[in-house]
């Protein structure tokens, strides 16, 4: 019976075309948001977790400024310093097994005529240092070698380095020109999916603060790696009670933060997570606002068919029956609007990777999940059905006599 | 006091109501009662002015019988026919039907005796414009839980009977006046009632149209129906086998 009355239900839009279509807007409109916006974020979480699996999970990085406000984002925002002081101190820790100082600056690259900016990446040139960080993801090498302790002037280039800045790859044993100063490219780094590594310039630490005329031993952060048998959260507490011991600072006042790589991935989560609660938020109420449309066109609805529940009363139909008619109805407006909404939300979804495809971020693959889906075309019949519920009750509690005398 | 006597007798009989109807012969069944309408009275508020439109009414209708209600306009032909046809229930008095007390019955009984027990043809043919003539002719039978093929199957069948066998797809909007009383008349048979009740079946038809939808009914009366038909036609009233006069919300 019920599926009857789905069939029922079914064939009276046919009559209301551009009504349903403006009805079901409301919600296809917010259930394409929610749909899109947790998918992207489902990506983006997988993106982050990818990111720091690459950073490697025994590793733990050292960024200066401490407390909350001090995260990968915030780096160089702050005034404290890390400095190659830290690193010898952080080398001495218990647990740790290498500790490599990174500067990261914004530099000016010429090549071929051209000059475009990009991330710079400077590390220790000691064969140690070279050794850990070939092996974190984002230094590996497609070819070449790291330049020696020797060899100031020979710098590596990222696989997209030159294609995206400068339309035309750039080739072990050519010159780009950093700041006024010629290096010799003698490496190339590995694909990433990241586009700030994707199109970076790596070079000596000697050469990067010599490059920026940096007089002291500023650093933007440190990676360290532990040792086998160590527990990194265990190291990173050794870590901070040298640096805080090293820094004369007391507990909570800290110029600097140690992260692992776990402690990293929650913290970005979390501030995504932040975000999408705040925009799903959104398009939950563009959702509400989509069941109170519903809702109104309903009870237009059943005023315009007060004639026809007059008639379905007379040829036997119990309140019960009326109400369930005009529920269905509305949920099933909500659904239409629900799938709808899902087609546009994966559309959208779509677009967006392609979008960050395109600009180089190939690491985002958005997620669609099973369970958002069905939840979101489940939620989309129940928010129509709740929002038809009063109108359906009064058209069910309608006299049969009067509302067949009923005239527009 | 002869209504005491049929309802009493009625109501003797009610429990072998299957072993009389096969049983007992023509002459004997349209002596039984089908509707029994008792010092009915059924006054409309309008504000603070009371309107009464049935002013203590008795009627007695046998199984069988094709009655005529005449009355000029506002006489309480329409409000009678809703009591009868458990639209409606009386401000005072008793409406049986099939013996049972109808005036003691819930909404969702009297619906389901709407549409078990009676069939309802009205003048403006209230057919639902958005479906098919079918799916209108098979909407009586969801309500009673009929399964979807027999639904079909019996829906076929009567709009063949009303010679609507090629416009079963079609929607009330793409037919005639008189094409979409048929589809009516083809509704009120779905759940073959016990009761016909047409309401003016013609007034919105010409008379040449009247007259088919008025032989279809008479049709029905043959096959054994009970029908109650409001007119103002004195010619179409003689189809009937009796007249109730209602002047002022009295049978006069
Ligand atoms: N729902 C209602 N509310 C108020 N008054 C009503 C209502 N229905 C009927 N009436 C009044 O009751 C009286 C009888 O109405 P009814 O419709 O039964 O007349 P009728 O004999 O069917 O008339 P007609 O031949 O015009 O159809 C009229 O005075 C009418 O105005
Ligand atoms: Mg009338």
């Amino acid at each position: 019976m019920i599926l009857d009355y789905f069939r029922f239900s079914i064939s009276t839009f046919g009559g209301r075309k551009l009504r349903t279509a403006l009805t079901i807007l409301g919600i296809f409109i917010g259930i394409a948001a929610v749909v899109s916006l947790i998918s992207l974020g489902q990506g983006m979480q997988n993106a982050v977790d990818e990111q720091f699996e690459m950073l490697g999970s025994n590793r733990i990085t050292v960024t200066p400024g401490g407390g909350d406000m001090s995260s990968p984002m915030t780096t160089g925002l702050v005034a404290a310093k890390l400095s190659d002081h830290d690193v010898e101190v952080i080398r001495k820790v218990k647990g740790v097994d290498h500790a490599i100082g990174v500067l990261v600056r914004t530099a000016k690259i010429e090549y071929r005529g051209k000059s475009r900016y990009t991330m710079l990446f400077a590390s220790s040139t000691d064969s140690k240092s070279i050794k850990f960080i070939e092996n974190i993801d984002y230094f590996m090498l497609e070819e070449g070698r790291y330049p020696k302790e020797s060899e100031k002037y020979k710098a590596s280039v990222a696989i997209d380095t030159g294609n995206s800045l400068f339309d035309r790859e750039i080739k072990r044993g050519e010159k780009i020109t950093v700041n006024d100063r010629n290096l010799e490219v003698i490496a190339i780094t590995k694909k990433t999916g990241n586009p700030v590594h994707d199109t970076k310039v790596t070079v000596p630490l000697d050469t990067a603060r010599d490059l920026f005329g940096i007089e002291d031993e500023e650093l933007s952060l440190i990676f360290v790696e532990t040792s086998a048998g160590f527990m990194p959260a265990d190291v990173a507490e050794n870590i901070e009670d040298a640096l805080r011991k090293d820094h004369r600072v007391k507990i909570g006042e800290e110029d600097f933060t140690v992260a692992t790589a776990e402690q990293l991935i929650a913290s970005f989560k979390g501030m995504l997570g932040m975000v999408q609660v705040f925009l799903v938020g959104i398009a939950f109420i563009s959702l509400l606002v989509g069941g109170v449309g519903i809702m109104n066109t309903m009870y237009t609805s059943v005023l315009e068919r007060t004639r026809e529940i007059g008639i379905m009363k007379s040829i036997g139909a119990r309140n019960i029956d009326v109400m369930a008619i005009f529920v269905i109805e509305s949920g099933l407006l909500g659904l239409v609007g629900g799938v709808v909404g899902v087609v546009m939300g994966y559309a959208i979804g779509k677009a967006a990777e392609m979008i960050a495809v395109a600009s180089g971020v190939t690491i985002l693959k958005v997620f669609y999940s099973a369970e958002l889906i069905i939840g979101a075309l489940l939620f989309s019949f129940v928010i129509g059905s709740l929002s038809g519920m009063f109108p359906a009750i009064e058209a069910s509690r309608k006299n049969p006599v009067d509302s067949l005398r009923y005239r527009r | 006091m002869i209504l005491y006597e049929n309802h009493g007798i009625y109501e003797l009989l009610d429990d072998s109501k299957l072993f009389i109807v096969s049983d007992i012969g023509d002459a004997m069944k349209k002596k039984i009662p089908v509707i029994e309408v008792r010092n009915v009275e059924k006054i409309y508020k309008m504000g603070d002015v009371e309107v009464p439109a049935l002013d203590g009414v008795d009627i007695v209708i046998n199984r069988g019988e094709f009655v005529a209600i005449m009355g000029p306009s506002g006489s309480g032909k329409s409000t009678a026919m809703n009591m009868v046809g458990c639209l409606d229930v009386p401000t005072k008095g008793k409406v049986f039907l099939d013996g049972h007390d109808i005036s003691q019955l819930g909404e969702s009984e009297l619906a389901q005796i709407r549409g078990k027990k009676i069939g309802f043809i009205f003048q403006t043919f209230n057919l639902i414009n958005s479906i098919s003539a079918i799916e209108n002719v098979e909407l009586p039978m969801i309500f009673q839980g009929v399964s979807k093929d027999e639904r079909m199957e019996i829906a076929k069948k009567l709009l063949s009977l009303v010679d609507l066998g090629d416009r079963m797809e079609h929607k009330p909007t793409e037919m005639s006046g008189g094409q979409q009383q048929r589809v009516a008349v083809a509704r009120a048979l779905a759940n073959d009632p016990e009761v016909i009740l047409a309401d003016e079946p013609t007034g919105n038809l010409d008379s040449r149209t009247g007259e088919e939808i008025i032989g279809l009914i008479g049709k029905l009366h043959k096959e054994g129906k009970t029908i109650i038909m409001v007119t103002h036609d004195e010619d179409i009233a003689k189809h009937a086998q009796r007249i109730i006069r209602l002047k002022d919300g009295k049978v006069v």
